[in-house]
C-alpha cells in the first residue's frame, strides 16, 4: 500500500525522530510513504478567519497532489494533521473557501475535499489493525508503564478530526498495549499543554506541563508518548519534579518492531 | 347540485391580520355550488355557530365550507353545528387557513391568494360529498395499564375505584417502578417507600385490579373500545399459588445471599442471586429465577432453591404463557430511565467508582440500600467529606450527544440530596454546579432557598469541563465560574451526576404496537398539547407519567388521575360512534392481488370469492372485503391499490383529484 506523505517542517528539524522512526516502522509494517514533492509549510495553526485563504493554500496543494496520485494522505505531526484535516473539511463543505481556493490554484479540475487524510496512528488502527501490529512486535515493551499524551490537536474539534472520542480517547492506549507495554490512563492526557502560549506566557505552559507530569506519574507512568512536536517541546522544557522521559510514539514503535538500528 | 355556504373566520387577528378575509368572501362567492358566503370574528363561538345555523335554514344549504383553523381543532365543533341544523355532519369541510396559511406567511396579498385557493379546493370537494352515517360499536368495560410505576399504579387505582376492571402489565418482577428506588421525596422529604408501598399493597388487594408482573405486551389489535391484547407472562419458575414469599430460596444458592449478578434495582451497586425479589417490599412477594444467570438453567446442575423451598414452589419446567384479553382503553405509563453516560467521557463516570448518578445516590442514601443508608465512596468505603453535584448532564444540550430538553426534576432532587446529606453528616461540604436553577412548583423555590440559606450549599453557576480522578483517590472537578469569570479546580471525594431523563427505551416498541405517535425524543405525543394532554392522537390510548414528558411525582399523580378520568369517561359509554370514513372495495375492479391487505395496518382487509357479473360475463372472483369495524380510514389501501378498486368514503379518489384540480386551476 502506498500513501502520500506530508512530513511538515518540524519533522525536518527538531522532530526528526518522529519522522525517521515512522519511515522505518512503515517498511516493517508493509506500507510505503511517498513524500509529496515540494510540499510547503501548513502554517502550523489552522487559520480561523473565515475570509482567509492564503494560509490554507499550501494544505490545498498537498491535498490535491495526493488526489492526483489516487492516494490517501498520511501525516504524523499533530499540528499538520489538524491543519490539513480542517482545511480538507473546508474544501468539502465551505462553498466560499472552496471556490476561492480553486480559483486561485487553477488545478486541472477543482479540488473538493476528495482526499482522505489519515494520521499514522489511524493507519495502524484502521488499515493494519492492532492485532496485526502486535504480531509483528519483536521486542515487546514488557514492564513499561507508558502514559499516552494526546494533547488537543488530533482530537478536537471532534466532529472534523474524527480521530477518537475527544473526551475519552483510547487509540494510543490500544497502541501501547499492542506493543506489549502497559498503558497508564490519567485525566490530563487529553488536556492542552499550553501550546504556543509558551512564547508569550511561559509560566502557563510550565504550570500545565507540571500538571501533566504529576497526574501521569501519579498513576504510575514511567514515560510518556506523544505525536506532537510542540507538546514534546513544552514537556521537555518542564522543570517538574515528576518529570519522566517523553518519546515520540514512533520511537517506541520502531523499538518494538526492532527497526531502530536501521532508522 | 349542492347549495354550499362558505364561512370565513377572522380568528380575532390570527387569520385576519395576514389574510384579507373580506376579499376571500368576495372571491369564493361565485364558485360553482356556492350560494352564500360570509365572514365573522370567531366562527367557533356561539354567535358564529348561530350564523351558520341560520344560513343553513334560510338558504337551504346542503354543504358547508368553513375557512378557519386546522380541522384537528374544530372540525368536530362545526360538524355538530351542522347536525343541529339538520345537515349531515359529513357535508362539512374545513379549509385550514390558519396553521397552513396565516400563521406561516407574512405577505398579506400572497396569503390571501392562498386562502382563496384552499377554500376553492374545499368547495370543489364538498360538491362531491355524500351524507355518511356513523355506525356503532360496543365498549369492552376493562382497561389496560402498561407500566406499574407510580403513574400506572395511580391510574389503575383511580379506574378501579370508579368501578371498572383494570389490568396492570409490568415487565419487572415487581410493581413500584422508579419511585420504589428513591429514598425521600421533595419538597416535603417524606420517605418514598412509606407513601408508595401502601399503594402497591392496595393495587395487589383491589378486587378490580389484576396484576401481570414479569409480563410484557406482545401484540395489540382492534380499536378504541375493542382492543385485543396478547400479554406474555414470562416464566417466573416459581409457582404463584404455592410460594409464600418467605425468601428462604434467596439465601442458600451457590453464593448464598450475596449472589454475583449486579442488582438492577440497586443500579449495580450490590449483587443479587439468580432467584430473587428485586426488593424486600416487592409486590407480588414472589421471586423469579433469572434464567440467563441461573446455574441450573445454564448447566443443568444445582437445583438448590428447589430443594430448600419449604412449600415446593420452585418449578423449573414453567413455560412462558400468552394470554389474550379484551380492553376498551389502554393507558401507557412506561416511565423513564436516565441516559447512558458512555458518551460523556469528560465526567469519568465509567472510569471512577466515586463518580455516581443521582439514582445511585438515592440507593446509597436509602436505609434499605446496599450500604444500609450510610453514604460512602464505592472505592474505599470512606464517608465523603466534599461532594460536588453536576447538573444538566445531557440535559439542555445543543449537540446531538444529549437531549435538547430540561429534565425538570434534577434541580429539585439535587437540593433534596444536598439537604439530606447535610442533615445526616453536617460536616460535609457540598458544591452544586448549575446552568440555571429551575424551581417552579408549589413550595419548590422555598425548598431550594433553604438549601442555599440555611444549609449553606455552595451553588456555582457554571458548567463542568472535566472530572479528573487523582492518583491519591480524590477527584478534581474543573469548571468555569461564570459569575466570577474564573476557572475553578474543585477538589472533592465524590461527584454526583444529574443525568438527563429519557423515556423508557421499551416505549418505542409499545408505541408502534399501539400506533400511538412519539416525538423526536421518544416521548409519547398528546392529542393536543394544551387541551388534551393525557390522550394520544390514537383513539382509546391514554398517557400517564414520564412516558409523556419529564415530570415530578405530584405532577405524575395528577396526570395519572386525569388519564383515569378519561378512561372512565370512555368505559362509561355502552356504545361508541364509529368513523364512517372507511375504505370500500369496488368488486368489479378488484383483482384480488392482496396489495391492500399487505399495507393495511389494522388487519381490516380479508378476501373472499364472489360471483360477479362483469358486463354479462359471469364468473367467480377473489376480491377484497373491508371490515368497517376495524378500518380506521387511513387510506393506505386506496393509494396502494393498482387497479383503483379501493376507495375511501369521505375522501374518495375523485374528491381528492378534484381538490387538486381546484388548487391547480
Amino acid at each position: 500500500m502506498k500513501y502520500s506523505y506530508y512530513p511538515g517542517c518540524t519533522l525536518k528539524n527538531k522532530a526528526q525522530d518522529l519522522d525517521k522512526y515512522a519511515r522505518a516502522s512503515a517498511v516493517a509494517l508493509g506500507f510505503e510513504l511517498e513524500e509529496i514533492p515540494e510540499w510547503q509549510c501548513c502554517g502550523g495553526v489552522y487559520p480561523l478567519g473565515s475570509d482567509e485563504i492564503a494560509t490554507k493554500l499550501s494544505s490545498v496543494r498537498a491535498l490535491n497532489y495526493a488526489k492526483e496520485q489516487g492516494q490517501d494522505l498520511i501525516t504524523l505531526c499533530s499540528a499538520c494533521h489538524h491543519v490539513l484535516k480542517r482545511v480538507n473539511d473546508d474544501m468539502k463543505n465551505v462553498e466560499d473557501i472552496k471556490n476561492r481556493a480553486n480559483n486561485y490554484c487553477e488545478f486541472d479540475e477543482p479540488y473538493q475535499g476528495e482526499t482522505k487524510v489519515l494520521h499514522f496512528l489511524e493507519v495502524i488502527r484502521d488499515v493494519i489493525g492492532f492485532e496485526e501490529l502486535s504480531k509483528k512486535v519483536v521486542n515487546p515493551l514488557e514492564g513499561r508503564k507508558i502514559g499516552a499524551y494526546y494533547g488537543c490537536l488530533t482530537l478536537r474539534p471532534g466532529k472534523i478530526l474524527d480521530f477518537d472520542d475527544p473526551e475519552n480517547p483510547k487509540i494510543m492506549e490500544d497502541f501501547i498495549r499492542a506493543l506489549g507495554g502497559e498503558p497508564v490512563v490519567y485525566s490530563m492526557r487529553n488536556e492542552c499543554c499550553g501550546g504556543y502560549t509558551a512564547l508569550k506566557d511561559p509560566d502557563f505552559t510550565k504550570q500545565r506541563t507540571e500538571q501533566i507530569f504529576d497526574d501521569s506519574t501519579g498513576f504510575g507512568a514511567d514515560c510518556l508518548i506523544t505525536a506532537c512536536p510542540l507538546c514534546m517541546y513544552n514537556l521537555n522544557k518542564s522543570e517538574a519534579k515528576s518529570k519522566v522521559p517523553v518519546y515520540y510514539f514512533t520511537e517506541l514503535l520502531a523499538e518494538a518492531l526492532g527497526v531502530m538500528e536501521g532508522a | 347540485m349542492q347549495k354550499i355556504g362558505v364561512f370565513v373566520c377572522h380568528c380575532g387577528t390570527n387569520i385576519a391580520a395576514t389574510v384579507d378575509v373580506k376579499k376571500v368572501v368576495e372571491l369564493v362567492r361565485y364558485e360553482p355550488g356556492v350560494v352564500f358566503a360570509d365572514d365573522y370574528m370567531y366562527m367557533c363561538s356561539e354567535a358564529g355557530q348561530e350564523k351558520i345555523i341560520e344560513a343553513i335554514k334560510e338558504y337551504g344549504l346542503t354543504g358547508l365550507v368553513i375557512c378557519s383553523c386546522s380541522p384537528r381543532m374544530h372540525e368536530k365543533t362545526f360538524r355538530a353545528c351542522a347536525e343541529k341544523a339538520g345537515l349531515n355532519p359529513y357535508m362539512v369541510e374545513v379549509a385550514n387557513i390558519r396553521e397552513q396559511c396565516s400563521w406561516i406567511h407574512k405577505d398579506k396579498e400572497e396569503a390571501t391568494k392562498k386562502a382563496v385557493i384552499l377554500a376553492r379546493a374545499a368547495i370543489a370537494k364538498v360538491n362531491l360529498n355524500t351524507p355518511l352515517q356513523e355506525g356503532e360499536s360496543p365498549v369492552t368495560k376493562r382497561a389496560l395499564v402498561i407500566g406499574g410505576g407510580i403513574a400506572g399504579i395511580q391510574t389503575a387505582l383511580d379506574i378501579a375505584d370508579a368501578g371498572y376492571e383494570v389490568d396492570i402489565v409490568e415487565k419487572e418482577p415487581s410493581i413500584g417502578g422508579r419511585m420504589s428506588q428513591f429514598d425521600k421525596t421533595f419538597p416535603t422529604l417524606d420517605c418514598a417507600s412509606c407513601i408508595l408501598t401502601p399503594k402497591m399493597v392496595e393495587v395487589n388487594q383491589h378486587p378490580n385490579i389484576t396484576l401481570y408482573t414479569y409480563s410484557e405486551v406482545e401484540k395489540v389489535s382492534g380499536y378504541v373500545g375493542n382492543f385485543d391484547v396478547d400479554i406474555r407472562k414470562k416464566a417466573r419458575s416459581v409457582d404463584f399459588g404455592k410460594c409464600t414469599g418467605c425468601g428462604e430460596c434467596q439465601t442458600k444458592g451457590p453464593l448464598g445471599k450475596i449472589g454475583n449478578i449486579p442488582s438492577e434495582f440497586d443500579r449495580g451497586l450490590k449483587n443479587r442471586p439468580a432467584i430473587y425479589m428485586p426488593f424486600a417490599q416487592a409486590v407480588p412477594a414472589v421471586p423469579v429465577i433469572d434464567r440467563e444467570n441461573c446455574t441450573y438453567f445454564k448447566t443443568g446442575k444445582c437445583g438448590v432453591c428447589a430443594k430448600i423451598c419449604p412449600s415446593k414452589a420452585v418449578d423449573y419446567e414453567q413455560q412462558d404463557e400468552i394470554v389474550t384479553v379484551k380492553y376498551g382503553a389502554i393507558v401507557v405509563a412506561t416511565g423513564f430511565d436516565i441516559i447512558n453516560l458512555d458518551k460523556y467521557g469528560e465526567y469519568a463516570y465509567n472510569e471512577c467508582p466515586d463518580v455516581i448518578t443521582s439514582i445511585e445516590l438515592e440507593r446509597l442514601m436509602n436505609a434499605a440500600g446496599p450500604t444500609g443508608g450510610h453514604l460512602e465512596r464505592m472505592s474505599d468505603h470512606k464517608a465523603p467529606k466534599e461532594i460536588v453535584f453536576i447538573q444538566c448532564v445531557g440535559s439542555r444540550c445543543d449537540d446531538d450527544k444529549g437531549k435538547p430538553y430540561c429534565s425538570k426534576v434534577c434541580c429539585m432532587y439535587t437540593a433534596k440530596h444536598a439537604m439530606l446529606i447535610k442533615d445526616h453528616w453536617p460536616d460535609t461540604n457540598i458544591t452544586v454546579f448549575y446552568i440555571d436553577v429551575r424551581t417552579p412548583g408549589k413550595n419548590f423555590d422555598e425548598f431550594y432557598r433553604r438549601a442555599v440559606e440555611q444549609y449553606h450549599v455552595n451553588y456555582i453557576k457554571g458548567q463542568v469541563g472535566k472530572v479528573k480522578p487523582q492518583p491519591d483517590g480524590s477527584i478534581i472537578v474543573q469548571a468555569a465560574d461564570l459569575l466570577d469569570g474564573k476557572q475553578i479546580n474543585k477538589k472533592c471525594d465524590m461527584v454526583v451526576l444529574a443525568a438527563a431523563i429519557e423515556p423508557n427505551p421499551g416505549v418505542r416498541k409499545i408505541a408502534t404496537m399501539l400506533t400511538a405517535s412519539i416525538d423526536n425524543n421518544n416521548f409519547l405525543t398528546e392529542a393536543h398539547a394544551k387541551l388534551r394532554p393525557v390522550e394520544s392522537p390514537t383513539a382509546g390510548i391514554f398517557l400517564s407519567g414520564m412516558a409523556q414528558g419529564p415530570k415530578d411525582i405530584p405532577e405524575t399523580v395528577s396526570q395519572a388521575g386525569a388519564a383515569a378520568v378519561k378512561v372512565v369517561g370512555l368505559l362509561a359509554k355502552d356504545k361508541l360512534k364509529t368513523n364512517p370514513c372507511t375504505a370500500q372495495c369496488d368488486t368489479l375492479l378488484c383483482n384480488g392481488c392482496s396489495t391492500c391487505a399487505n399495507v393495511c395496518p389494522y388487519g381490516a382487509i380479508t378476501y373472499e370469492d364472489v360471483q360477479v357479473n362483469d358486463h354479462g360475463l359471469r364468473e367467480t372472483r377473489r376480491v377484497a372485503q373491508v371490515n368497517v369495524a376495524l378500518c380506521q380510514g387511513c387510506g393506505a389501501c386506496t393509494s396502494a391499490c393498482p387497479s383503483g378498486a379501493m376507495d375511501l368514503q369521505g375522501f374518495s379518489n375523485r374528491q381528492i383529484t378534484t381538490e387538486v384540480d381546484a388548487i391547480c386551476r
